[in-house]
């Protein structure tokens, strides 16, 4: 294009990558071409972006936040446990699920105003109540929750000191009102468990907005597969049959999930829960709950076993929580994840006869 | 619950009494000569501090990157050569087939005298097979004219945020920092974001962003960064374009646009901006130059519509650009049934479990 003295002191052109400027295309990159996995059916695509920038921006939240959706979901699940306990008269399961509740909750709440980026502003998140941001309808949820879960928890620690707790007459009303609180805290617990997947999925996040159909149903399985385990590492077994079963159904419907999610998802936003660090998190993640899930089904009667098991089970949720937060933050930053996805359900609408609902016109 | 998706008066859905007429830009890249002076009078006036470390980033004359809590105006540069111009034009021309709203080829006497004679000699020297015979049918009885040469053209835009009408990160601002305003644009109230970065995801354009002390890395000794620069304001905070929030309330015309030297950057009510937008791309549908087309001025779109509307020579993600743009929330109330499924089915099992559960 141009010609000047100074042309020979240029490096040579790289083969395949000879086109100069902002227009930089990439051919999807093969999968699965180490013959380990199975290789999703990847459309052959080129796509352009502007010098391989993110067209997206990945949301700054750090590991507080992985930890956080893995807490919410173990202190939900142990709230409903604990309430289950409570009303077959299960009491060692009963106080171990309360205190895991509050104990979670409140490391969690920790973790997220911990990630703010104006801490000392955390009370700002109950200004509203609005109904189209998951994260205020969450901090709600979250508030309501730790309400039920501390009143619960704090009768149990009083129990435990021999009545120690300087209550006064209030250790009256703590008794009367502790049984109620722990059934709010469980109404509750499923829906901390669950809003942090549509905290996920309401972004243009490509990997989470992409899974917004199966990633709630990923999210309890893997609270619940949680908060079991948990519970199986902390009260005899005696007491835990049915944290084993929730342990179980945890397991199925986590792996049920994910799969679906894998599936339905588009096949080159789904390469980020394959690949990378994420993915090996992810893969991880399965091995350890098919591993609790074997080790509850067959030796969840034997106290050493159970426990083993419940802390793969635990690790299990965590691995989960943390692939999926950093498989999101993969796809904003590589703009393939954002572009490619559009421009074929664009072309897809456009195919099928729908052409006046593009953002790009041509008047 | 405000409307999620769909064509709508932004302001008055807000819930506004006082409703102003929509304010907008039109971004007019086939006028940019990529001067920065956007970029610059946004930061002066809007106190806006440095973002990363001066560097050169090897992406032609774009060493600003791209839109983030401090930089509210970028311009990018794209250089192009005769195969992807001739691939613009094309993919251009296909939008115009395929009968998108308004538009149509330019009614015959559209065809401006201005486009016959500034540039006959390059129609002539061209000649119409630059364009393609398609073109030529298309756009029959119009003279030829591409007035870029046919080796080399220089995209230059000016990016912003795009004030939509349905805006991703205004919907899951949990503190109510981030509203609504009476000329339907999105502002975020400084003095209430706690920073929890939801709005960061939730834009489909990549625009807003938390704001950290300017510099890639952290300082690690005294004196590290280039230069002597004054404190950041608003750290931890997110930070966008505000349409000039302040200056409009005073009748101001918004600094970029004030400063623009090609007025390439054109401020006014939306209704007007999207008026000369379809004027602009007729004009140069006219002049042979199918690569033209508009952004955001289709109010069916995933946003509903922007306020900035731009009008581009190539597809939008060569730009940076989002090519099929949705607002996540648009889809809130299937999630939230999915997710009220869930958490039944989660209680379900839990009960489950302890019904006929061996004592």
């Amino acid at each position: 294009m141009t010609a000047s003295e100074y042309d020979s002191e240029r490096p040579p052109e790289l083969p395949g990558r000879g086109r100069r400027g902002g227009r930089r295309r990439d051919r999807p990159r093969p999968v699965g071409a180490d013959g380990g996995r199975e290789a999703p059916m990847v459309p052959e695509a080129e796509f352009t972006s502007y010098y391989g920038r993110p067209v997206v921006k990945a949301v700054p939240w750090g590991a507080e936040i992985a930890a956080y959706l893995f807490l919410g979901g173990v202190a939900g699940g142990s709230a409903a446990l604990g309430a289950g306990a409570q009303l077959t008269g299960r009491p060692t399961l009963c106080r171990n699920c309360r205190l895991a509740a509050l104990t979670s909750v409140s490391l969690g709440a920790v973790a997220l105003v911990h990630d703010l980026g104006r801490p000392e502003r955390f009370l700002n998140m109950l200004r509203v109540i609005k109904l189209t941001s998951p994260m205020s309808l969450g901090s709600w949820i979250l508030s309501v929750f730790s309400a039920g879960a501390s009143v619960a928890a704090v009768a149990e620690v009083d129990r435990m000191t021999g009545e120690r707790l300087p209550l006064g007459p209030l250790r009256r009303v703590l008794r009367a009102v502790e049984g109620p609180a722990g059934l709010e805290a469980a109404a509750f617990g499923p829906l901390l468990a669950v809003y942090t997947a549509v905290l996920l999925a309401d972004t243009a996040t490509p990997t989470w907005n992409h899974a917004h159909d199966e990633l709630p149903f990923v999210f309890v399985s893997s609270a619940s597969l949680a908060s079991a385990g948990l519970a199986m590492i902390t009260t005899p077994v005696a007491e835990t049959a049915p944290a084993r079963r929730l342990a179980l159904l945890g397991v199925v419907g986590d792996l049920v999930a994910t799969q679906v999610m894998r599936r339905r998802m588009d096949p080159v936003v789904a390469e980020t829960l394959h690949e990378g660090r994420p993915g090996t998190l992810l893969r991880l993640s399965e091995a350890l709950a098919v591993a609790g899930g074997i080790g509850t089904l067959l030796g969840g009667r034997r106290r050493p076993v159970a426990a083993a098991a419940g802390l793969a089970l635990v690790a299990a949720s965590a691995l989960t929580r943390f692939g999926v937060l950093g498989a999101g933050i993969r796809s904003a930053k590589d703009p393939r994840y954002t572009i490619e996805p559009q421009k074929r359900r664009l072309a897809a609408r456009r195919a099928a006869g729908i052409t006046d609902d593009s953002i790009t016109t041509s008047g | 619950m405000p409307q999620l998706a769909g064509p709508t008066d932004p302001a008055a859905d807000a819930r506004w009494t006082n409703v102003q007429p929509r304010k907008g830009f039109f971004t007019d890249t086939s006028i940019c000569i990529g001067c920065k002076a956007c970029e610059v009078a946004c930061k002066e006036w809007n106190h806006n501090p440095r973002n990363g470390d001066l560097e050169l980033l090897g992406s032609s004359y774009d060493n600003t990157g791209a839109l983030g809590a401090s930089t509210w105006r970028h311009v990018a540069f794209i250089e192009q050569g005769r195969e992807q111009i001739e691939e613009a034009r094309a993919t251009g021309r296909a939008l115009v087939d395929l009968g998108m709203p308004g538009l149509g080829p330019p009614a015959a006497g559209a065809s401006p005298a201005a486009a016959g004679s500034s540039s006959a000699a390059a129609s002539s020297a061209i000649g119409p097979a630059a364009a393609g015979p398609a073109a030529e049918t298309m756009l029959s009885g119009t003279p030829e004219m591409p007035p870029d040469t046919p080796e080399f053209r220089w995209l230059m835009s000016s990016d912003v945020c795009k004030h939509c009408t349905h805006a991703g990160c205004l919907d899951v601002c949990p503190t109510g920092a981030l509203f609504r305003t009476e000329f339907g644009t999105v502002v975020v109230q400084d003095d209430v974001c706690n920073g929890c970065g939801t709005c960061v995801a939730g834009c489909p354009f990549g625009v807003i962003e938390r704001r950290t002390d300017g510099t890639a890395a952290p300082k690690t000794k005294r004196g590290e960064r280039k230069g002597e620069q004054p404190e950041v304001p608003n750290l931890g905070v997110a930070q966008k374009c505000t349409l000039c929030y302040d200056r409009l309330v005073d009748d101001q015309t918004p600094a970029c646009a004030k400063t623009c030297p090609t007025e390439s950057i054109k401020f006014g009510d939306r209704e007007d901006m999207v008026a000369l937008a379809k004027e602009r791309v007729a004009e140069l549908h006219a002049q042979g130059r199918t690569e033209a087309r508009l952004y955001g001025a289709n109010e069916l779109d995933g946003v509903g519509g922007t306020g900035s509307v731009f009008l581009l020579l190539d597809e939008p993600e060569v730009y940076g650009l989002p090519p099929d743009p949705r607002v996540p929330t648009a889809d809130l109330p299937r999630m939230f049934k999915r997710a009220g499924l869930a958490a039944a089915g989660m209680a379900a099992a839990a009960a489950i479990s302890f019904i006929g559960a061996r004592r």
